[in-house]
């Protein structure tokens, strides 16, 4: 037990913060604003520290910051919390993209009639929920905390929306979401059920995994399709592209950037090392998945006309390479896997908010009422270009580092699925820089010269928005060493549990 | 000679169903002599008084375990006093304060939502009379009288004390469902079909007792549960026996196939009865199904779980999709309810396993749909309640305090984590699979995922969509119809976040008296 208790002031913080947010008048938009930032701006310090105080040494204990309360004891439901190396990239994935997203939707609602400050308490509660997903380390509790991250999310794409089908997508998003984590509900009652009534995830890991077998195939799947559902895999997907396209571009970048890698984080706290014989048993299919994923992905995304849905569709074909490296079950690929997770945070995230920032000027995000576009906008197109590339992960940019390390992991276990995986990477390059030819580029579309917002480029909130993100993305591409230390443990760990020699154990994970 | 007819009774064990019958008498005198402008205080409180005092007399007998009667020393098992009967008979007295409340609203209608005689003719120029004259307050001993016949329900050792009860329980609605002001044939429809179908039932329940009278020699539970493994009549008795009283209870606790009710006299009776059904009622009829096939029928389950767990497939798939298509809230809420008899179907299914979750259920879900109803009944078109889906358009724009509750309590139907609705679900399901009900539990959950998309297309409609310009208003309500919403709405949410202490009450409580 630290000294003072991070982990649980990270959702309390932003949970109490949604609340004071709440209970502020409608018509102090601006007080919300700035309240809501400082909420958000107190979660990143407290991450700040947390990563500060993190052991990154391989002797270091799995779980850190350990902390645990008593809450339902009939269900062995507890409040503890407990960080490791992945999950601490995503805290802070988390902890650095909210305050973003929040200054990117700073006047966005302007124009919407919405109440400020409902909106932003309820990105301080999606960020609360997604943190505490990524902190829980009892079984129940991270169920909790699944489940209960839809709400805010639904009102953020139903309520803030952009389009018509902003309601549609909204339903379509919660019970997608909501019939995968009942079918899990299943799962975790029937693993508590079996082994005698514990939820706690250091004591399940301990202990002796389920015997190998039908029970344990059963529960792999009502926990895989949840997260599945959540990432999303192919073919669990539909739901994704909808609600990019109706969410507001910030609520995009949070949807896309964090709220789905709770679905690949999940995979590997939960599903490797509870159900490692199982996991082993599905591998074949979910790498079959992912693959198609990579390809049908790309190709569908080359023909979107719309310039969300195609960011969604490209986020897809990303998910594909993140369950590639997962179930390839090598040390680069995972960790490379895990690198992915976090950057394709940065890089989708930031192109999120910058087709953001080109479809409230232009009023559409229809590519077709682009074209032509930087001659008016250099510096946008720049950094629309700039997020572009990453995206596609042109080396020197941080997913370059990532999509290698996948790759070659890959490729050292299954030679064919590498390259054909290995497609995705041409079919990247074509979706982006074809997307960025028909806005940015070519004749000038003579409809922009009337929109005098077409003519505004970034504004100083703006550049100063997305220059953390252009620097992460730069910074780790050239240096990823930092990241790399730290998920290569917690990845060494996770994957102890499917090695095919039974020498390599894991290290013990309780912090005694 | 005096004493080989020794009767002892446990008073105190009977105190609760004393106190509330002996209001009920005293409220029906109160009508014939209190002045009629200080009726409706002077009923509200003898009714909330004589309801608290039986749940303070249910408390006090927390510990108690036996029959209330005995004859020669020897326990008579006609009354039982047990852990789920004192529980069921403390969520019943708990719930019906809060329903009583309800019943109690005046400021949203003027003179309340109820008339004196429900017989006269709908339209007729008496009708249209007593429309114009102040709610009527008979309804509270009428109320009175249905929840001693719950009380009893659930304390029921055989057969015939279960008969007198259901009786009880039954008639004081079938007239309460008539006697809504407005819209007076759709409430005297929803009282006749009640009331037809329910006399139904209990023939039912009647020739079903015969049968089991005739296959183990005897109306008690205990003695029938003997007879399943020892008894020499022809076991087609047994069999015809448990189908018809289970037709009679099903009828009660509205499960398909003997649902047809449900959704007409839901709409039909006034809201603030609705309520009283949809909590109340509901508790009474599975702690009552729960008594019989856990004392009565555990050892024939064998002969009975094949049809028993059809019918709560059908009834969890069937409520949930009728839910589905319905435009109506109070339509709506009716499936729901449907449903959730599916899903405390699991609960009687599992038997032994789950009977104080399942009583768990009872008692978050009745929160719940109490304060749901409450929420219904204050949204109003000028005189009536606006029960249409359409008209519910945007009101988290005009309203967004009653719309924030009602959002709370649809996620809590729909079983989001941090409400009542998904404890309750958890530690149901919970014990289902620890009884190898497995295949149940998937189609629960199958339903529940179905049954979100309605609750969730109110949510859509609540923040939405935009108000239509003659928008329904949302009265103020008096502080009666307001603890309702606020009692709902907390015990919603404290099940939901702190439900140890009533797990810990449902654990102890959970052991039937097998006398």
């Amino acid at each position: 037990m630290n000294e003072l208790p991070l982990l649980s002031a990270l959702v309390a913080v932003p949970l109490i913060g949604a609340v004071v947010v709440a209970s502020i008048k409608r018509e102090n938009a601006a007080v919300a604003r700035w309240t809501a930032l400082g909420f958000a701006g107190a979660v990143a310090v407290i991450t700040a520290l947390v990563a500060l105080g993190f052991d990154y040494g391989d002797d270091a204990p799995w779980l850190q910051f350990t902390e645990s309360y008593t809450w339902i004891s009939a269900w062995d439901l507890d409040l503890s919390w407990g960080i490791d190396g992945i999950a601490l990239l995503l805290v802070a994935l988390t902890a650095g993209l909210t305050p973003i997203a929040m200054l990117a939707a700073w006047r966005d609602l302007d124009a919407v009639q919405r109440s400020v400050p409902a909106f932003f308490a309820l990105v301080l509660a999606l960020e609360a929920a997604m943190l505490a997903t990524f902190l829980a380390s009892n079984v129940l509790l991270f169920y909790f905390f699944f489940e209960a991250m839809l709400v805010p999310m639904y009102f953020l794409i139903g309520s803030y929306g952009t389009g018509p089908k902003k309601q549609y997508a909204a339903v379509k998003f919660f019970l997608y979401s909501l019939l995968g984590g009942l079918l899990m509900l299943v799962a975790v009652i029937a693993l508590w059920v079996n082994n005698g009534g514990v939820f706690d995830w250091a004591t399940l890991v301990e202990s002796e995994p389920l015997e190998a077998g039908t029970l344990q195939n059963w529960l792999f799947l009502g926990f895989f399709v949840a997260f599945a559902i959540k990432a999303p895999f192919f073919p669990f997907h539909t739901w994704l592209p909808d609600a990019g396209g109706a969410a507001p571009a910030a609520v995009a970048a949070l949807l896309v950037g964090v709220m789905d890698k709770i679905g690949t984080f999940a995979i590997l706290r939960y599903c490797i090392p509870l159900f490692p014989d199982a996991t082993k048993t599905f591998a074949p299919w979910v790498i079959g998945m992912s693959v198609i994923g990579v390809i049908y992905a790309a190709f569908v995304a080359i023909g979107q006309t719309d310039l969300k849905r195609l960011v969604a569709y490209t986020s897809i074909a990303h998910f594909g390479f993140i369950g590639l490296g997962i179930f390839a079950f090598t040390s680069e690929s995972a960790t490379g896997a895990v690198l992915y997770m976090f950057n394709h945070g940065l890089a989708t995230g930031l192109l999120f908010i910058v087709v953001g920032f080109l479809t409230l000027r232009r009023g559409s995000a229809q590519i077709k009422d682009y074209g032509g576009a930087a001659k008016t906008l250099p510096l946008l197109a720049g950094i629309f270009l700039f997020a572009g590339l990453a995206s596609l992960s042109l080396p020197g940019t941080a997913p370059f580092i990532s999509e290698f390390l996948v790759l070659f992991g890959a490729f050292t276990e299954n030679e064919p699925v590498a390259v054909v995986a290995a497609l995705g990477i041409i079919l990247a390059a074509a979706y982006v820089l074809w997307m960025y030819q028909r806005t940015m580029q070519g004749d000038r579309n003579p409809a922009l010269d009337e929109v005098p917002a077409m003519k505004r480029d970034l504004t100083l909130r703006e550049k100063a928005l997305v220059a953390p993100l252009v620097i992460a993305i730069l910074g780790f591409g050239f240096y990823p060493q930092p990241l790399i230390d730290a998920i290569e443990p917690a990845v060494d760990n996770t994957l102890g549990f499917v090695a095919d020699d039974p020498a390599e154990l894991p290290m013990g994970v309780s912090n005694e | 000679m005096s004493e080989s007819t020794a009767v002892t009774i446990d008073w105190a064990g009977l105190a609760p169903l004393v106190i509330v019958f002996a209001a009920a008498f005293v409220g029906l005198l109160a009508e014939a002599t209190v002045p009629k402008s200080r009726r409706l205080p002077v009923q509200v409180a003898l009714a909330v008084a004589a309801l608290a005092a039986a749940f303070v007399a249910v408390v006090l007998n927390a510990d108690k375990s036996g029959t209330v009667f005995a004859l020669d020393g020897v326990a008579i098992g006609s009354v039982v006093i047990d852990g789920p009967g004192l529980f069921l008979q403390g969520t019943i007295a708990i719930l019906s304060i809060v329903a009583v409340l309800l019943l109690a609203e005046r400021r949203t209608v003027r003179g309340g939502d109820f008339v004196a005689e429900a017989a006269v003719v709908a339209d007729s120029a008496a009708d249209l009379e007593q429309r114009r004259e102040d709610g009527a307050t008979e309804i509270f001993p009428l109320t009175l009288f249905a929840v001693t016949g719950m009380m009893m329900f659930v304390t029921s050792g055989d057969l015939l004390t279960m008969f007198v009860a259901l009786e009880m329980l039954s008639l004081p609605l079938y007239l309460l469902c008539g006697l809504a002001k407005r819209r007076r044939l759709i409430s005297q429809e929803a009282a006749l079909k009640y009331f037809l179908l329910g006399a139904f039932a209990s023939a039912f329940y009647v020739y079903g007792m015969a049968m089991l009278y005739g296959f183990a020699g005897t109306v008690d539970l205990a003695g029938i549960n003997a007879a399943g493994v020892g008894s020499g009549q022809p076991r087609m008795f047994l069999y015809i026996g448990v189908a018809m009283i289970a037709v009679a209870l099903l009828f009660k606790a509205a499960a398909v196939p003997f649902h047809m009710w449900t959704p007409d006299v839901y709409t039909g009776a006034p809201t603030p009865v609705t309520a009283l059904m949809a909590a109340c009622v509901k508790v009474a009829a599975f702690g009552g199904l729960l008594r019989v096939f856990n004392v009565g029928l555990s050892s024939s389950a064998w002969d009975w779980h094949l049809i028993l767990t059809v019918i709560a497939v059908a009834t969890m798939i069937g409520g949930a999709i009728f839910a589905v298509t319905q435009r109506n809230i109070k339509r709506l809420l009716a499936y729901s309810s449907i449903a959730n008899a599916g899903y405390l179907l699991i609960g009687v299914i599992a038997l032994g396993d789950a009977v104080g979750q399942t009583m768990f259920y009872l008692a978050a879900y009745g929160f719940t749909v109490i304060a749901a109803f409450a929420v219904v009944s204050l949204v109003r078109d000028g005189d009536e309640e606006a029960t249409h889906l359409a008209r519910w358009a945007g009101l988290g724009k005009k309203s967004p305090g009653t719309a924030v509750v009602f959002t709370i309590l649809m996620l809590a139907l729909a079983g989001l984590p941090f409400t009542s609705g998904f404890t309750a679900k958890f530690s149901l399901f919970a014990a289902a699979l620890q009884a190898d009900e497995l295949g149940l539990v998937i189609v629960g959950v199958v339903s529940s995922a179905i049954l979100a998309f309605p609750y969730l297309r109110v949510v859509v409609l609540l923040w939405l969509n935009e108000p239509a310009p003659d928008a329904p208003t949302v009265n103020l309500p008096s502080p009666m119809a307001g603890t309702v919403v606020a009692a709902g709405v907390a015990a919603t949410l404290i099940l939901g976040v702190a439900p140890g202490f009533l797990l810990d009450i449902v654990d102890q409580a959970s052991t039937f008296l097998n006398t």
